[in-house]
């Protein structure tokens, strides 16, 4: 109470050191520092080491990422996992933003009736734990006990099922799906929020002029969600980059079959921590963690200066 | 409440936070408890150790009280490495065999145990998984083995007439049997888990081919390579498995083939000796086991007789001395019978005479009399660098397998990888 007494007394004579602004800042930047930059500054740092038999640690510059990058043993698996990474974003933008657009397009039909009742439904499995998505899909997928093959066969498609997530040709789109599947309910609950705030005189306004309801979706609707729409790839980028968890629970950290779907989180896992009787290597873990951020940071800037800028353009 | 009573009330707690207090000091005094933490990738047999193990040891020393705390096997390697690195791992940390508890001696998280009396229980070879290269320093004492074979239901082999097979020729007759009659898988076996592949299939039959300690020693020594024909040849073996292990085995996980087998669904199980617990608890099953089937042409018999599992202190305990009185119990013959009993699978690995009661666990121990018993290829010396062999050998196992690689690729694969950073001594 005092000091913002303090601050309105001071407002009116000469302007003093705005003692209540780092007062409101410090929270944030003390949890951030400690918890996100000392962490991101500590990896980076640890990445220009190498550990000896003995645990003993030396400097070596760069000569992890020149390692990572170059030496076959390294590159190959790095690629291989940035490669299925982006296979992996590219499912999710392509399959998750569609689905989710579509079902808030139909949510925010004027005249649905049980619209929270299925809007909560669809958002359920993203508050699942993965471990419980991994293992209900696992089930269901499986060749001995899974409903799958019986459900298929009931529509006379039985020779289609395959056992999916151990084939090397599609268990990494199978395990997409499956994640696909969990997390639609971001962008369509973000889009659908986007799409009930635009404002009725628009809609009503082209209702009037006589265009038919898809045409206002196509010119009006869908334009005006634009900028959510970028929000939404940015976060799934940044998610599916970072992504690790369901694919640990369901294929392990070696990410079978042959490192089909090994994506650079369970790749990361592997390096720094090991796994099984291969030793963790932290520095070169740090390496490869460092470089999972580099690439998001790309993608970010991509998305803040090559996107986001002409969205608000467009849309003044 | 009146001033006078708050007052009483606050003097009488005051002195009862002092008595207690005193109490508290003169127990520990009396007492001096010191409680020890085992960590294990063991979470399995949590209760056993728990239950049966546990109390032996501490109704000799009471003065020591020992926790298990248990991880799945998988993380396990992970989770002691970071609890190492961060000063909070357990007391007594449960040891894999060669390179990875090696690679923790080097880096001081394990302390030598040279002096602990009950070592002396241990042939060199039991030691040998625990040691340094030059065989001067011990630092895990060794618990138990583990057996490769085939367990198979004998409900399944009566129905259908079949008798136990000796070589591969009859093996693949019986699997041909099972399979024209339809009714049951004839192999339980999956790839999605990848380790099976490797360790139920190519180190199960492997040894016959390689034969045993003799191609095991060639590998380490540069003389023999992967991609030679004993172990192109195992990777055949193994590529002809495919057709008889069930729809869908490349989504199947262990615990999918374990469940197969005890509902009575499999025929043949490629098994290790520590699965024999579980399939004991299913009680509608009989099962028995044969040992690796041999290639046509061969005489004489090996077995992998893995040594799998062994104890050390960690460097940083703050109770040394009672976790040195708790290994040196672990090198008895008393910790040895009551281990291969609660776990009947798991094989002492003590000089000291000690009596197996379970029958399958007797069948698979008695193939120690005839048969030459080996390691896994991939556990000694040749797992240090990177790519990782036993990890890579996961990989290829489960490829070949599945049908996506050739035997001679796999093999390639495999010794690229060696070559990469192994340089045999010459």
């Amino acid at each position: 109470m005092t000091s913002i007494a303090m601050a309105a007394d001071t407002s009116v004579g000469r302007r003093k050191w705005p003692v209540h602004i780092v007062v409101f800042l410090a929270p944030a930047f003390l949890v951030y520092t400690v918890f996100s930059i000392y962490p991101l500054i500590d990896t980076i740092w640890l990445s220009l080491y190498t550990t000896d038999d003995t645990g003993q640690a030396h400097f070596i510059g760069l000569g992890n990422f020149v390692t990572l990058l170059t030496d076959p043993v390294w590159s190959k698996p790095f690629w291989n996992a940035l490669r299925n990474n982006l296979v992996f974003f590219a499912i999710h933008m392509v399959v998750q933003t569609s689905i989710g657009l579509a079902l808030a397009a139909l949510l925010s039909l004027p005249r649905l009736k049980g619209a929270a009742v299925y809007r909560t439904l669809l958002f359920m499995p993203t508050m699942l734990s993965v471990v419980i998505i991994g293992f209900v899909w696992q089930l269901i997928l499986s060749p001995l006990w899974g409903i799958s093959r019986s459900f298929l066969a009931t529509f006379g498609l039985g020779a289609l099922f395959a056992p999916w997530l151990g084939q090397e040709g599609t268990a990494l789109i199978t395990v997409s799906l499956i994640s696909v599947w969990q997390f639609v309910g971001i962008p369509m609950i973000l889009i659908y929020a986007a799409l009930i705030n635009i404002p009725d005189d628009l809609i009503d306004a082209a209702t009037v002029d006589g265009a038919p309801p898809f045409y206002v979706f196509w010119a009006i609707r869908l334009p005006l969600v634009y900028p959510t729409l970028g929000v939404v790839s940015i976060l799934t980028f940044v998610g599916n980059f970072n992504a690790f968890d369901l694919i640990y629970a369901m294929k392990g950290a070696q990410a079978g079959p042959n490192y089909a779907t090994d994506i650079l989180g369970t790749f990361f896992y592997r390096t720094f921590f090991g796994y099984q009787l291969q030793t963790g290597n932290p520095t070169m873990g740090a390496a490869v963690a460092t470089m999972m951020l580099f690439i998001i940071l790309v993608g970010v800037l991509f998305y803040l200066f090559g996107v986001q800028r002409k969205l608000q353009h467009h849309l003044a | 409440m009146t001033m006078r009573d708050v007052t009483r009330f606050s003097r009488t707690g005051a002195l009862a936070a002092t008595a207690l207090a005193l109490v508290t000091l003169m127990g520990s005094v009396a007492h001096a408890d010191t409680t020890l933490t085992i960590e294990s990738w063991r979470n399995d047999d949590a209760d056993i150790w728990n239950k049966q193990i546990l109390p032996a040891f501490m109704a000799k020393h009471p003065d020591i009280k020992v926790t298990f705390k248990g991880y799945p096997p998988t993380e396990y390697n992970a989770a002691l490495n970071t609890e190492l690195a961060g000063g909070t791992a357990a007391d007594i940390i449960t040891c894999r065999p060669f390179d990875a508890s090696l690679d923790l001696y080097k880096k001081g998280h394990l302390v030598n145990l040279n002096d602990v009396p009950s070592l002396k229980n241990f042939s060199n070879v039991a030691k040998a998984a625990w040691q340094t290269d030059d065989g001067k320093d011990t630092f895990c004492m060794p618990m138990a083995s583990v057996i490769h074979g085939f367990i198979y239901n004998k409900k399944i082999f009566d129905e259908l007439g079949l008798s136990v097979p000796k070589t591969t020729a009859e093996f693949h007759a019986v699997l041909d049997k099972i399979k024209k009659d339809g009714k049951y898988t004839p192999i339980a076996l999956g790839t999605a888990d990848q380790w099976e592949a490797a360790t139920m299939g190519f180190q199960n039959i492997g040894p016959d081919y390689w034969k045993g300690e003799d191609g095991r020693k060639a590998l380490i020594a540069g003389k023999e390579k992967f991609t030679d024909k004993p172990y192109v040849d195992v990777f055949k073996e193994l590529a002809t498995w495919g057709p008889y292990m069930g729809d869908g085995y490349q989504a199947q996980k262990y615990a999918d083939t374990q469940n197969l087998f005890s509902l009575g669904r499999a025929a043949i199980y490629p098994a290790g000796s520590w699965d024999i617990p579980l399939f004991e608890q299913s009680k509608d099953l009989s099962f028995d086991a044969f040992p690796p089937v041999q290639p046509d042409g061969t005489d004489k018999c090996y077995i992998s007789d893995h040594v799998d599992i062994g104890m050390g202190i960690n460097a940083k305990s703050k109770h040394a001395d009672a976790a040195k009185t708790f290994i040196d119990w672990v090198g008895s013959a008393e910790f040895a019978g009551l281990y291969a009993n609660a776990l009947p699978g798991f094989f002492p690995l003590t000089q000291e005479p000690v009596e197996i009661k379970d029958k399958v666990a007797q069948t698979f121990v008695g193939w120690r009399k005839n048969c030459e018993s080996t390691i896994r290829n991939s556990y000694q010396i040749l797992n240090r660098g990177t790519p990782n062999l036993e990890n890579e050998l996961w990989a290829v196992s489960a490829n070949v397998l599945n049908g996506t690689q050739t035997p001679e690729a796999a093999a390639k694969q495999l010794q690229d990888g060696l070559d990469t950073w192994y340089k045999p001594a010459k």
